[in-house]
């Protein structure tokens, strides 16, 4: 797909633009914020642009809010973009096996995804990390936990459309093996209206984690902004920017995700309608 | 002669809006080695449950298929899969029988590769060789599907019939989507491969026209059964069944004026 | 015979494409005359019937003229032009009754109340050959089969008694038999009501049996257009005469039929 067909509304240009920023705060944390995000930087609860060393202030103890923001960014999209993509990949081998395979093992996988739909998924995550602890890779297996089913469904209706078009017979009368034909002939072209459910899940995810962090159920070890919005909830009438500050960033985060996921989609139907 | 396939009493019921219908009702021929028998009939009369029938991908209520001595029917897993080499099929439009993301060059490798036709190193070279056999340039080779004429779609789709070498192909209407002109050009392609390979055809389709140009002999269908079956010149000069006859007075033919010269061409 | 259609210098492009889909046509249809359009896919033929009924995309530029001499409006579809589509799975609606449908194009059209217009769609449905029209009125178009339907869109197509009907490889989809009755219930219709007939196919055949001339397309241009004795009889170009020489048809028979 061309770049131009990306960007072929505004909405899609300031979804990248924003995807583009964030990423680009990311990256860069560690050499213009070399030290460590949760170290002491200055004198507690400094405001905004009163010091230009510390351009966003600091917060109840001391720390660097503009450092926490840009390292933040780091763990935001780091476990919002690992827990789309383990979510996604897990649904759509779910959902592609149940679908081709049929049966009795479609009613068991199924049922099995029913039954993760049936408990809300943040009460599944909140249960997950309170149980194995915080750390970041349970934090993403947490947020994938309960984001799978929707792919699995999405694959699952995709496949039993698929399977039975003539290029899937055609494969069977060449003599191609069951599992080759799910995951070579059926499972890409399943693919892509799963993928168009990735930016829900991504902007989701980065919204569960933040929402973790919140509870105190985030990695300690790691800035994140939902712990930043956390931090300054107990100042929140004397320095409400300590909330604010990586709340705008959380909402920019999200809604960039979705604008640029728009984007694509809109590329993507553009193509197939020229086609 | 012995034959090459024997269809015995297939029969399939299908249920559609609560009514129990019969899509196949004893169906019984055979095909020769080399020979082509054309299944003619008007849409509905089970002409393409054949078909599917004969490259398992649906499974009948009753009937025996016998290839090359072997029954297919009960068949099940890597045997089938090694059998279905020698039974390929042609489907109508090959644009929705080819993964649209394959090339050319794919397409054709997958029966190399899945029935181990030739080394690896050589599939290369035996692509080539496939796609001149079937008079595709081999710069088509890269290629993905949409970017090829529906002519030369059916081309690769004969290609990949063709690598396995099998004794039996299913043109399951082959070439009734195809342009007047190219569908003469296919024609003629099938006529040569079987002149040079000894492949036999199932030639599905409801043109008689068509018919008359590559079959030895026809089966008429109806209603699900084969209601009259003979040497192809006999059954389309003089059809028996009240079927063959409404084909044979359905297939457009050019008219010829009094006082004006017939327009003739034979068909090479 | 009064000019019923005069097509000047007519072109069509659609967005997206380089090539033009049609270009520099110039073409009359009389009252009453049957003019076969045949060619191959990408010839421009449907895009001719098309350009005729106004039914090209919006997208689309049109060049030339489309004249109606007899005429004091632009013709309208339904009124003046009826068209019948290749596939009337998808240009029946699926939730309306297939008597609903011929009689909307009446009611539209005709000035008349829905009762009348009812009344009138039962007898084209009658007219078409459907057995027990008044029952089968109430019918879905999903408990047709696939003539069956295309006789019910040939009867909304003409219920408005068009000077025009446009037959866009209206038998294409269906198989031999069925087509063969298609083609001769055409045939009678335009008979009796005086109609002109355009009908777009790929079958020289098919078309030289119910066409008064014949004109052939190929890559958006027209290459020959004669009387169909003439064309097929004595075909000018190249193209014609490979046409008539792959056309498959059944000789003993051919020769018995005349």
């Amino acid at each position: 797909m061309s770049l131009s067909r990306l960007f072929r509304t505004p909405e899609a240009v300031a979804g990248f633009a924003i995807l583009g920023l964030l990423g680009l705060m990311a990256l860069a944390a560690p050499l213009l914020f070399p030290g460590d995000p949760l170290a002491i930087a200055g004198q507690p609860l400094l405001r905004p642009f009163q010091d230009w060393a510390l351009p966003l202030g600091t917060d109840r103890l001391g720390r660097d809010v503009l450092s926490g923001l840009f390292h933040g960014a780091r763990t935001s999209l780091a476990v919002g973009l690992a827990a789309a993509a383990a979510s996604i990949f897990v649904g759509s081998v779910v959902g592609t096996v149940a679908g081709f395979a049929g049966g009795f093992v479609d009613e068991v996988l199924m049922r099995i995804t029913d039954a993760f739909q049936t408990v809300p998924g943040f009460l599944l995550s909140l249960a997950l990390v309170s149980v194995v602890g915080p750390s970041l890779g349970v934090v993403v297996m947490a947020i994938a936990l309960s984001a799978w089913t929707g792919p699995a469904r999405i694959a699952r209706a995709e496949v039993l459309s698929i399977r039975e078009r003539d290029y899937v017979a055609s494969a069977r009368v060449i003599g191609m093996h069951p599992i080759e034909i799910a995951f070579r002939e059926v499972l890409p072209n399943a693919l892509p209206p799963v993928l168009a459910l990735s930016s829900v899940i991504v902007a989701a995810a980065i919204l569960t984690e933040a929402a973790l962090s919140f509870l105190g159920l985030g990695d300690p070890n790691h800035v994140t902004w939902g712990g930043m919005i956390a931090e300054g909830r107990a100042v929140l009438r004397s320095a409400p920017y300590l909330s604010v500050i990586p709340g705008i960033a959380l909402v920019l985060a999200v809604l960039g995700v979705y604008l640029a996921g728009e984007g694509v989609v809109e590329g993507t139907a553009a193509r197939e309608g020229q086609a | 002669m012995s034959a090459l396939l024997e269809v015995d009493g297939l029969s399939k019921r299908y249920r559609r809006g609560g009514k129990d219908f019969a899509a196949l009702d004893g169906v019984s021929f055979e095909i020769a080695p080399g020979e082509t028998l054309a299944l003619v009939g008007p849409s509905g009369s089970g002409k393409s449950t054949v078909a599917r029938i004969l490259l398992r991908l649906v499974v009948p209520d009753a009937g025996s298929i016998r290839f090359n001595g072997e029954e297919l029917l009960g068949l099940r897993g890597g045997a089938l899969r090694a059998r279905r080499a020698k039974l390929q099929m042609v489907f109508q439009d090959p644009l929705a029988a080819f993964n649209p993301r394959a090339t050319v060059a794919g397409l054709i490798d997958d029966p190399l590769r899945i029935h181990g036709i030739v080394e690896r190193a050589a599939r290369p070279r035996a692509i080539t060789a496939l796609l001149k056999r079937v008079g595709l340039a081999t710069e088509l080779a890269g290629r993905r599907v949409h970017e090829i004429s529906g002519g030369q779609r059916q081309r690769v789709a004969i290609a990949r019939a063709l690598a396995t070498r099998p004794a039996l192909i299913v043109l399951d209407e082959a070439v009734s989507a195809l342009d007047v002109l190219v569908r003469a050009d296919i024609l003629s392609l099938l006529a040569e491969l079987q002149r040079d390979e000894g492949v036999a055809y199932l030639f599905i389709s409801h043109d008689l026209g068509a018919v008359r140009a590559i079959a030895h002999r026809i089966a008429i269908m109806d209603g699900g059964r084969i209601v009259e079956q003979g040497d192809a010149a006999t059954v389309i000069a003089a059809p028996t069944s009240a079927t063959g006859k409404a084909l044979v007075a359905a297939t457009p033919a050019l008219p010829v004026f009094p006082g004006l010269p017939a327009f003739k061409e034979t068909v090479s | 015979m009064t000019q019923l259609l005069e097509l000047r210098g007519l072109g069509v492009r659609y967005k997206g494409v380089a090539a033009p889909a049609l270009e520099g046509v110039d073409l009359d249809l009389a009252t009453g005359e049957r003019l076969a359009i045949i060619g191959e896919s990408g010839s421009g033929k449907s895009t001719l019937a098309r350009a005729v009924a106004g039914l090209l995309p919006q997208t689309a530029t049109l060049q030339g003229t489309i004249a109606w001499p007899g005429l004091d409006r632009p013709a309208s579809n339904g009124r003046d032009i009826g068209f019948v589509f290749q596939d009337p799975a998808s240009s029946l609606d699926p939730v309306m009754s297939v008597g609903d449908q011929v009689a909307e194009v009446a009611h539209a059209n005709l000035d008349l109340d829905w009762r009348a217009a009812r009344r009138l769609a039962v007898e084209l449905l009658d007219r078409v050959k459907l057995p027990e029209p008044a029952a089968l009125a109430r019918a879905y178009p999903h408990q047709l089969s696939g003539g069956q339907k295309q006789r019910v869109a040939i009867a909304a197509a003409i219920v408005a008694r068009p000077r025009l009907l446009i037959a866009d490889e209206a038998t294409s989809a269906l198989d031999t038999i069925v087509q063969a009755e298609i083609v001769a219930l055409i045939r009678r219709l335009v008979a009796e009501d005086g109609m002109a007939l355009l009908f777009v196919s790929h079958d020289i055949a098919l078309a030289a049996n119910l066409a008064d001339r014949i004109a052939v397309f190929r890559h958006g241009r027209m290459v020959e257009i004669a009387t169909t004795a003439e064309l097929i009889s004595r075909p000018k170009t190249d193209y014609s005469r490979a046409l008539l020489a792959a056309h498959l048809g059944l000789d003993a028979h051919a020769e018995a039929s005349t």
